[in-house]
């Protein structure tokens, strides 16, 4: 009878090196496929509509929507780094990807990402509701086909319109604890999609060569810097608008009101930065900025919601 | 080490990861049932 030394030290099958070619990668290199920045910030905005939803549900399906939010995230980043693999592979900033690497089959990736979709969307509608599991469904199924697959290759509008993909988290957080919709989510929504244009546009700005070389039409690409430092502002504008309207409509109290505003005032200062100059030097500031701005922003409406449960202070 | 080797031991890290995911699911999974019986009028 074969020891298991003598199977360790058996030549390699066709089965052997066939199953190592395809299923490559490491863990790890199976989690990068995942976008785990993105997936963060993801997960965060979605928990922050979980934390302001009216209604409980039990912390375990709390944490499952999170889960599913979180893996259907990174399930639609998957599946977009599948359909990107042939250009990412021409970009400094993305070639080091785990497809283009040659770390992990393009098969592989696309099989990794729809499993992750399906498996999240089903957790979600069979653990929390069918509502929340619908607009996640949705989400990916957006980010996926509408934004990588159409736009993304097609209209400088690309990241305008795909950025609802983005913003719909909170809105998914906030359904599958409520299991409904009001108008303190759409606002949620309405802040991270007026956000997206002027985060991605400051990145095009330095990043212009490498979308130009694979025929991405990015802003900056096709109409130019100026125009894109200007719709840089004009997003900025109407993202702090967004950001105090809450505050406006009597949805959040002070805490998030004053903070909003010291918040918008220093985001718009980089924004006009950008606007007034020429090099690249302001939009990586502001691309920097603007993801502690999104951060910042939801901690204080968490900060908020804990005052006003509190009942330390009346709005 | 060679070229198999390494792809052995990615092919056992991955069989650990998936491994540990499905025992994670597991747990889940009972979490998730006694939390929706708690929570049944």
């Amino acid at each position: 009878m074969a020891s298991i030394s003598d199977m360790d030290m058996a030549p390699p099958t066709a089965k052997d090196i066939a199953v190592g070619a395809v299923f490559a990668g490491s863990p790890s290199d199976y989690f990068a496929l995942l976008k785990p920045r993105v997936m963060s910030l993801v997960c965060f905005t979605a928990m922050v509509g979980t934390v302001l939803s009216p209604g409980s549900v039990h912390p375990v399906l709390a944490v499952t929507a999170l889960l599913c939010i979180a893996v259907g995230a990174g399930a639609a980043g998957a599946i977009n780094m599948w359909f990107d693999s042939d250009i990412d592979g021409l970009m400094a900033r993305t070639r080091g990807r785990p497809i283009p690497a040659g770390r992990i089959e393009p098969g592989a990736a696309l099989g990794f990402g729809v499993s992750l979709a399906v498996g999240s969307v089903i957790l979600m509608g069979l653990a929390l509701n069918l509502l929340a599991a619908g607009l996640l469904a949705f989400t990916i199924l957006f980010y996926a086909l509408v934004y990588t697959a159409w736009l993304k290759r097609r209209t400088p509008q690309n990241i305008v319109i795909g950025g609802a993909a983005g913003a719909l988290p909170p809105v998914v957080g906030w359904a599958a604890v409520s299991g409904e919709l009001s108008l303190l989510p759409l606002l949620l929504f309405a802040i991270i999609f007026l956000w997206t244009p002027p985060h991605f546009w400051a990145l095009a700005l330095y990043r212009r060569d490498d979308y130009e070389r694979v025929g991405v039409p990015m802003l900056p690409v096709v109409s130019g810097d100026r125009v894109t430092r200007r719709q840089i502002l004009f997003y900025s504008v109407g993202l702090v608008l967004a950001s105090i309207s809450p505050v406006v409509l009597g949805l959040a109290g002070w805490v998030h009101g004053v903070g909003a505003g010291v918040l918008g005032a220093l985001f718009l200062w980089h924004a006009v930065r950008v606007w007034r100059g020429t090099g690249e030097a302001e939009a990586r500031t502001l691309f920097g900025v603007s993801i502690l701005y999104l951060f910042l922003l939801f901690v204080l409406l968490l900060a908020d919601h804990a005052v006003m449960l509190a009942g330390w202070l009346g709005r | 080490m060679t070229e198999l080797d390494k792809s052995r031991r990615r092919q056992r890290a991955r069989n650990l990861a998936v491994g540990l995911a499905l025992a994670g699911l597991v747990v889940l999974f009972y979490l998730i049932t006694i939390a929706k019986l708690g929570t049944t009028p």
